[in-house]
């Protein structure tokens, strides 16, 4: 007898389901050996994590800011990844948002007006998108892989938005800090009960409506959805491939650029040195684990922009915030292994 | 500029270039084997912090870099059991290595920020060959692992195209079927070159924290393990290629040292965006070219390879 | 039964929903050319994976030169003597001939000695008629070529049982003759060779004896000279064969496809087509017959705006449609059915419903501007479903869950639906069923009836005499000539097939 890997006449929904929820909570466990290896007690750190993240209102209320460019990033990676594009530049798309938007703001620092906020969510969604062009009329054209230019560009987004902070927008009265001054009230994104949730919460929501009905009932959709699953077809049914690949390199580096300005205008409300703590990177996994499905992408952001703010909780017993990092690596690594499982179902073969 | 400069330049873009030679090398070989392992900037910061620690724990840092090469093949035995064995998605599985080096190696690094090793490898002038005049001290006066790279080049290339497991490795990069027809083991070839792979990225780690800048720094590959993945393409897979690749990013990024410290008046931003943005032209002509002499990349890479068993 | 250098005993396989082999015995003799004969889905190919390593029988014993064996794997088969050279070829096309042939094997352990190696593939190829220039990277040679290196890499490991699965299905008639002449060779030096083939005139030509497989069992073991090809056909479908279909006579209108001196080039770069002219009109049927890889391919694709033409015109109706885009040409109601269905014409993943408005989803009332209109499309695809008789769960099933038969329905009902001007259809009914290829002969018959103007590609004859009105025959990027299929022998076509033009042929088509 032999343990053998037979191929799925089609796909179980119960182990779609089981695979990510069981790949988190392995992740889990192997984070708590790591933590244990490093001399930290796992249930305090988790615990710590818990309430960090979902321990209170406040908690739960930070988590949700954290989850907003999460969503974003995520619905635009997952947007590209349907298409079979490795969108991996959502950082530095976000980066650019952000710094557009600040360029608007701080062009305008007494503004009130209605406009302002408009302009400046334009001004985010149009350099993410200009940044999400540059790997995809590269890809369209010439065929230049778009996951090495796409990452690259995120080093140089990065630098891009450093050069002003450290440079001809720093404030002058920042006793030399890396940050420009703060933005105009007017620049400032509305806030819920109190709480630091701003309007991004609905851009995201929105977002995900919108991808939904995009992908379900529009031309636009149908042709995502042929041309990412077969070109070839795609092409025989007279799709015009390269529009379709500049088109949803448009649409997700504008979200990344839209979270970008969320970000600054939202919760920071100026720009400064490290904008992100790996957003865009951590949006790939949100993407993965929601399995490009736009309503599931939102309650993954959720679960992660928890996992962000508990791991800077576990930063007051001792620990490195990188931990999350390394946990979420884990929960991606046991996705792939567990994924196998809704192709192939495992079974006996005896031989006689 | 004076010949003394010149020399000094181009020594430096040697260092310069070594870590990108020796990643660009192991990614070599992992793709002739059709893995494409996007892993290489994770699997080169955990060969950086597993050498520099070993290094420091021992006072050793020929044990580190041993200690580094296993730690780069572990990392990418992940990748290898992924990919080969469960045939998982060769880009999410790379991402992952590289989210999951990241964090371990920021993680696990911590301890050590700001601390110094008491030993490390430093420029060792060989007798002889250190005399020929300009070539000399440029190429001669550099530390044992850059001596080491400059012999796994023709190494590597001799394998590739003159022995039999060299051509069984690029069979099985090619038309993994042809080759399994034949009896070649093709998930055996495919696990064992993507842990070279795996180890060359953490010998490529620990030549930076232990030769190049001897401290450990977090993030200190700053982005060398995607350039490297572009290189590759740039050397058509090709060792020799990479070797001239490898050294021309090399001399960016000498060069641009250089003009940093005469104080150019370029901003310091732009000039670090230099080789991300070089990689990037450097892709988009290796592309085409690729493209019109019909030289591509393995043609099986990416793909999983599982038997036909069917209805 | 002494000599038998091969004894398979009841080998049972079988895969998820069909019985592949059902307790077969088949023997092969040292010094004979055995032919194993069967239609497609008989289980010949499978039979001969089990001897050749690459599937595992479920039951059965194998004996070769009567000593038990248990072969595991191709290595294992390859150490027993056994070689198989399958349809698909399994050559590198970037590594050289002697690199291919030497692949895989155990000697010289680590350095490839390549002169010595060069030298020894000579030598096998001059004493078994199979010559090629062993320092040649693969993708320089001509299929006939290609097909020497595979027999060659199983002779240079000492296979003594070799197997040719489907072996002429790629060849010029010239290139069958060398091949046999070849299997011939290795037959006399004590080899023993099996052929497997669904033709009845090459197996008759070729083989000593021939056993028949129908539906996964064995019908028949018979000595070629005691048999005609009349019985064959008989226990091959189990019935008379009955090519007679019931076709009215042609009543062909205006031109509707126009082709002058269209010129293309190969997905390598190399010229495909040669200043091909053709003309099909509504209501008939043109046939293109050839070997495969001789343009048609690239024929279909120009005429459907997937490939640029590089010199020459397309016109349909009269409009120009040269090298424009897929959808400008299936604006003018062109269907295209595809060769390859998985590939090309279908989107495994998408549901069904989603496959059957591939071509219509963007025209009302399938949508309306930006949206699809849902509910429309629903009803539509229903009732495709109904009338084509797509055997389907829901419509939500996924296309590659259908089978063969029902996938290539789902294409002809979405291609039909748009009342075609003008069909492209290539190899229609490869790999189905008879059902099924009734079923689909029996739609592009209606086309035809309702004044479709149809291109029929296809390899297979039979098929072409039978429905066509006229045939074209293609080779090396040429028309050959164009000729009434009842007013020539099957003979003739072989030999344009084969490159012989018929300049008289082709003269009168132009009165026609």
């Amino acid at each position: 007898m032999s343990l053998v890997l037979e191929k799925r006449e089609s796909s179980s929904p119960l182990v779609n389901f089981l695979v990510p929820v069981l790949s988190v909570l392995f992740a889990l466990l192997l984070g708590a050996l790591i933590i244990y290896l490093s001399g930290f007690d796992p249930g305090v750190a988790y615990m710590e994590m818990l309430s960090g993240a979902f321990g209170s209102g406040y908690a739960i209320s930070e988590t949700i800011v954290k989850a907003i460019p999460l969503m974003l990033c995520a619905l635009g990676v997952g947007l590209a990844f349907k298409t079979v594009l490795w969108n991996i530049g959502a950082e530095g798309q976000l980066y650019m948002g952000a710094w557009a938007a600040g360029w608007v703001a701080l062009s305008f620092p007494q503004g009130q007006s209605w406009w302002l906020i408009p302009l400046m969510m334009i001004a985010g969604f149009l350099a993410g998108a200009l940044w999400g062009l540059v790997p995809g009329i590269l890809k369209a054209s010439l065929n230049v892989n778009e996951i090495i230019t796409s990452l690259l560009l995120n080093y140089v987004a990065i630098l891009w938005v450093d050069y002003f902070v450290y440079g001809p927008w720093k404030d002058p009265k920042g006793y030399g800090f890396p940050f420009t001054p703060f933005f105009g009230e007017g620049a400032w994104l509305p806030t819920f009960f109190g709480t630091r949730v701003h309007l991004g919460i609905v851009f995201a929501l929105f977002a995900a409506i919108i991808i939904y009905f995009l992908l379900k009932s529009t031309r636009l959709g149908y042709e995502i959805r042929v041309i990412g699953e077969n070109p070839r077809a795609a092409k025989y049914a007279g799709m015009n491939i390269f529009r379709n690949i500049i088109i949803v390199f448009i649409i997700s580096g504008g979200l990344a650029g839209l979270a970008g300005m969320a970000e600054v205008s939202g919760v920071i409300h100026r720009l400064q040195h490290a904008i992100s703590p790996g957003y865009g990177y951590t949006a790939i996994i949100i993407a993965w684990l929601s399995r490009l499905n736009p309503i599931t992408t939102v309650l993954v952001a959720i679960l992660f922009g928890g996992l962000l703010v508990g791991g800077f909780s576990v930063r007051s017993i001792g620990l490195s915030e990188s931990l999350v990092y390394v946990i979420q690596g884990i929960i991606l690594f046991l996705l792939l292994a567990g994924d196998i499982l809704t192709r192939y179902r495992l079974s006996w073969r005896g031989r006689s | 500029m004076n010949l003394d400069i010149v020399i000094a330049t181009l020594s430096a873009t040697i260092k310069a270039g070594t870590p990108l030679l020796l990643a660009t090398l192991g990614e070599i070989m992992a793709e002739r084997a059709g893995i494409l392992n996007l892993g290489l900037e994770g699997m080169m910061l955990v060969g950086a912090l597993s050498g520099f620690i070993v290094c420091f724990l021992t006072s050793n840092p020929w044990v580190g870099l041993l200690v580094a090469l296993a730690s780069g093949a572990i990392i990418a035995l992940i990748h290898a059991a992924l990919t080969v064995t469960l045939r998982a998605n060769q880009v999410v599985s790379g991402l992952a290595v590289t989210l999951f080096g990241t964090g371990l190696s920021g993680f696990l690094g911590k301890m050590v920020i700001g601390v110094p090793i008491p030993n490390y490898f430093t420029p060792i002038a060989i007798p002889g060959l250190v005399n020929i005049p300009f070539l000399g001290p440029i190429l001669f006066r550099q530390d044992p692992l850059v001596y080491l790279s400059y012999l796994l080049v023709p190494l590597l290339a001799f394998w590739i195209y003159r022995t039999r497991p060299g051509l069984h490795l690029r069979a099985v990069g090619e038309n993994p079927a042809a080759a399994d027809a034949l009896g070649v083991n093709v998930y055996g070839v495919r696990y064992l070159y993507t842990l070279i792979g795996g180890a060359l990225a953490g010998m490529a780690g620990a030549y930076l924290s232990l030769a190049y800048t001897p401290v450990w720094i977090e993030n200190m590959t700053a982005g060398r393990g995607w350039i490297a993945i572009a290189l590759v393409i740039f050397a058509t897979w090709d060792p020799f290629k990479a070797l001239l690749g490898s050294y021309l990013f090399g001399l960016v990024d000498a060069v641009q040292f250089r003009l940093q410290a005469v104080g150019v008046a370029v901003p310091s931003f732009f000039l670090n965006m230099t080789p991300y943005l070089a990689t990037i032209i450097v892709l988009i002509f290796a592309t085409t070219e690729t493209a019109r002499r019909r030289i591509g990349a393995p043609a099986a890479l990416g793909l999983p390879y599982e038997r036909e068993e069917k209805s | 039964m002494e000599n038998n250098a091969v004894k398979m005993e009841g080998i049972v396989k079988r895969f998820p929903g069909v019985l592949a082999n059902d307790h077969v015995d088949f023997e092969v003799r040292t010094g004979e050319v055995h032919a194993l004969l069967g239609e497609n889905g008989a289980g010949k190919t499978t039979l001969m994976s089990i001897l050749a390593g690459i599937y595992r029988a479920d039951a059965g014993n194998i004996y070769i030169n009567n000593r038990r064996v248990h072969i595991k794997s191709p290595r294992d088969a390859i150490k027993e003597g056994v070689g198989m050279i399958h349809q698909n070829f399994l050559l590198i096309n970037s590594h050289s001939v002697a690199e291919n042939i030497t692949l895989g094997y155990d000697r010289p352990r680590f350095l490839l000695k390549r002169k010595k190696l060069e030298q020894e593939i000579q030598e096998i190829g001059q004493k078994f008629g199979l010559e090629v220039d062993p320092q040649a990277k693969i993708w320089q040679l001509s299929v006939g070529e290609q097909q020497r290196v595979e027999i060659l890499k199983m002779l240079y490991r000492g296979a003594k049982i070799l197997i040719l699965d489907e072996p002429t299905a790629v060849l010029t008639p010239q290139e069958v003759q060398e091949l046999f002449s070849t299997l011939r060779r290795m037959a006399q030096a004590g080899h023993a060779v099996v052929f497997i083939s669904h033709k009845l005139e090459e197996v008759m030509r070729i083989s000593d004896r021939i056993t028949v497989l129908r539906k996964g069992r064995k019908v028949a073991t018979l000595a070629t000279r005691d048999t005609n090809p009349g019985e064959l056909a008989r226990l091959m479908v189990g019935r008379e064969v009955f090519f007679d279909i019931k076709k009215s006579p042609p009543k062909p209108g205006e031109e509707v496809l126009a082709i002058r001196d269209l010129h293309a080039l190969s997905d390598k770069g190399l010229p495909a087509l040669k200043g091909v002219s053709l003309s099909v009109y509504s209501g008939e049927i043109l046939g293109i017959a050839g070997v495969a890889g001789n343009g048609q391919k690239e024929l279909a694709e120009v005429i459907s705006g997937l490939r640029p033409a590089k010199g020459g015109k397309v016109l349909i109706c009269g409009k120009d449609l040269t090298s424009v885009s897929p959808r400008r040409v299936i604006e003018e109601k062109v269907a295209y059915i595809p060769e390859d269905r998985k590939g090309v014409g279908t989107v495994g993943n998408l549901s069904v419903l989603d496959n059957l408005i591939l071509k219509d989803y963007r025209r009302a009332p399938f949508s309306s501007g930006t949206f699809l209109n849902l509910r429309y499309i629903r009803d539509h695809a229903s009732s495709l479903v109904e009338k084509f008789q797509i055997i389907t769960p829901t419509l939500e099933t996924s296309a590659k869950l259908l089978s063969g038969g029902n996938l290539q329905r789902l294409i002809l009902a979405r291609e039909i639906s748009c009342s075609p001007k003008l069909m492209i259809a290539v190899h229609p009914t490869r790999g189905l069923d008879v059902s099924a290829t009734e079923s689909v002969h029996r739609m592009l018959l209606e086309q035809r009836e309702n004044g479709a103007a149809i291109l029929l590609i296809s390899e297979d004859l039979d098929e072409l005499t039978a429905i066509s009105d006229r045939l074209a025959v293609i080779y090396e990027g040429e028309i050959m000539g164009i000729v009434e299929p009842k007013e020539v022998t099957l003979e003739e076509i072989g030999l344009m097939m084969a490159g012989k033009k018929r300049k008289m042929l082709e003269s009168s088509e132009v009165t026609s």
